[in-house]
């Protein structure tokens, strides 16, 4: 378990690729710097594509939590 | 009693399905068990692909606009106003000033995409779309003139109408452009939010190497944030600038406000079961086509099959019988790939796209189809 506070939590769970990706960087271009978004994602395809497109950005990945069905992905808005 | 069905967005997935009642359920009808009002904000049809070809001076905006009271059967009421509130609980659609309430039975929200360019600084003023009616004269006013420079397209946010339609248009510059001897003086690039050039891993893997081999630039990870009209500079969240001169974009899209404020969904998409498209979060209510959160392209076609699925489940629940017909996710797709070929995809929630080898004749099933696009909104095909 993670005790980081996000800011926003996006839950994309049931959404294929690259919707959860997508809805992330929604939810990035309305934040403020420094503010922390949760991602709620189940697709496998997650674990790839939101680490590709932090390193990308910026933006830095502070940790993805491993959840029963699902992973939970916090990034911080550069 | 009289069951009343209401139908809000006479576009694609309306017009079908209040065609497809109308034939379906006609003996109901006949008998007063049941009335259908169809609910458009303005008096035409728009078949939205005409404006594809506008900019390369190949088609009129007229080509795509059809008067609704001609395309719709006579058993169907049709009103022209816009739905301004939606009150699930009460089953009741307000419209603004003094036009009175609509009570419905079941509702289907066919509402489709709104474009929001103000959503990106500078995109309204430095950007052309062929999105809109609009849009797609004011760049065929742009592009009929554009001899050289630097043409970037670049599709910001998703989802938007038609995933194929980016891809065509660089495809289609880029052969015209051949045609008339100016290639060499135009560079073009194209831009895609992931790390791709389409969201579908198939239909990007098949469209890349042709990008390549035609010297199409690709920006991919590029979430477009600002556009500066001055210095004609297009800024990405990722920190990439690209000079243009002429900038075609897929504006962001969104649903309408009215689905959010009545709690349907995020965005102005409703959230509905991808098989059955019934609204999650309330009693009696539909959505279909864009509108519809099902994770499928925002396509005419998918708008088509869901209303044929959408049709057979309210006949179904009016008779008092078991609603068994469910969306698989089909979608059918021409993908131009030039001027005079076009490629072909069709996939479901099951199997993956392969697209077809480019060919002429493609392309003139692309055409054909649009002309035979009216049958199909009269529910004939
Ligand atoms: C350039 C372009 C090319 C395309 N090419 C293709 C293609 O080749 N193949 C394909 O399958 N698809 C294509 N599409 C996509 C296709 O046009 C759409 O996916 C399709 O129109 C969706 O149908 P719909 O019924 O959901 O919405 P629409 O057809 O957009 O209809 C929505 C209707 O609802 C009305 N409305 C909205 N809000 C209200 C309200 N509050 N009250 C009353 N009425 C309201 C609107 O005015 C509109 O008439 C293309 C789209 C574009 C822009």
């Amino acid at each position: 378990m993670t005790d980081i506070e996000p800011d926003e939590t996006v839950d994309a769970r049931g959404a294929a690729c690259p919707g959860p990706l997508m809805d992330l960087i929604g939810q990035i271009r309305d934040a403020e710097a420094g503010d922390v978004v949760r991602l709620l994602s189940d697709t496998d395809q997650s674990l790839t594509d939101v680490p590709e497109w932090a390193e990308e950005a910026g933006n830095e990945l502070l940790a993805i939590e491993e959840l029963d069905d699902h992973n939970a992905f916090y990034l911080e808005k550069a | 009693m009289t069951e009343h069905v209401v139908i809000v967005g006479g576009g694609t997935g309306g017009t079908v399905l209040a065609n497809d009642l109308a034939d379906r359920l006609d003996v109901e009808l006949a008998a007063d068990d049941v009335r259908i009002t169809l609910i458009n904000d303005g008096p035409d049809h728009v078949y939205k692909p005409v404006w594809l070809y506008v900019p390369f001076g190949q088609r009129e905006p007229a080509d795509g606009r059809r008067p609704l009271d001609e395309l719709v059967d006579d058993a169907v009421d049709l009103r022209i106003d816009r739905v301004t509130a939606i009150d699930t609980e009460a089953q009741r659609l307000r419209f603004n000033g003094t036009a009175p309430a609509v009570d419905y039975d079941y509702l289907v929200l066919a509402t489709g995409s709104t474009l929001e360019p103000e959503r990106i600084p500078g995109l309204a003023d430095g950007g052309h779309d062929y999105y809109s009616e609009s849009g797609s004269t004011a760049l065929r006013d742009e592009l009929l003139g554009f001899t050289e420079g630097h043409l970037v397209l670049s599709v910001i946010g998703s989802p938007h109408m038609c995933p194929a339609a980016p891809l065509e248009f660089v495809f289609m510059a880029d052969d015209w452009l051949r045609e008339r001897g100016l290639r060499d003086d135009v560079d073009i690039t194209y831009t895609y939010p992931i790390q791709r050039v389409h969201g579908n891993p198939h239909i990007a893997e098949w469209a890349r190497p042709i990008m390549d081999e035609r010297g199409i630039e690709v920006e991919t990870f590029f979430n477009a944030e600002e556009v500066d009209p001055d210095s004609e500079t297009l800024t990405s969240m990722e920190g990439t600038d690209l000079d243009y001169d002429l900038l075609v974009t897929i504006p962001p899209h969104g649903g309408i406000d009215l689905i959010e404020e009545a709690g349907l969904g995020d965005d102005g998409w409703v959230d509905v079961d991808k098989h059955t498209l019934e609204a999650e979060a309330a009693e009696n209510v539909y959505a279909l086509g864009d509108t519809a959160d099902t994770g499928v392209p925002n396509a005419g076609s998918v708008a088509h099959y869901q209303a044929g699925v959408v049709g057979q489940r309210l006949a179904s629940e009016i008779r008092g019988r078991p609603a068994t017909a469910t969306y698989d996710g089909k979608t059918l797709c021409f993908i131009e790939t030039g001027m005079d070929a076009a490629s072909f995809v069709e996939f479901d929630y099951e199997n993956q796209p392969s697209p077809a080898p480019p060919s002429e004749k493609l392309h003139w099933s692309k055409l054909a189809y649009n002309e035979s696009y009216w049958l199909t909104a009269r529910g004939l095909l």
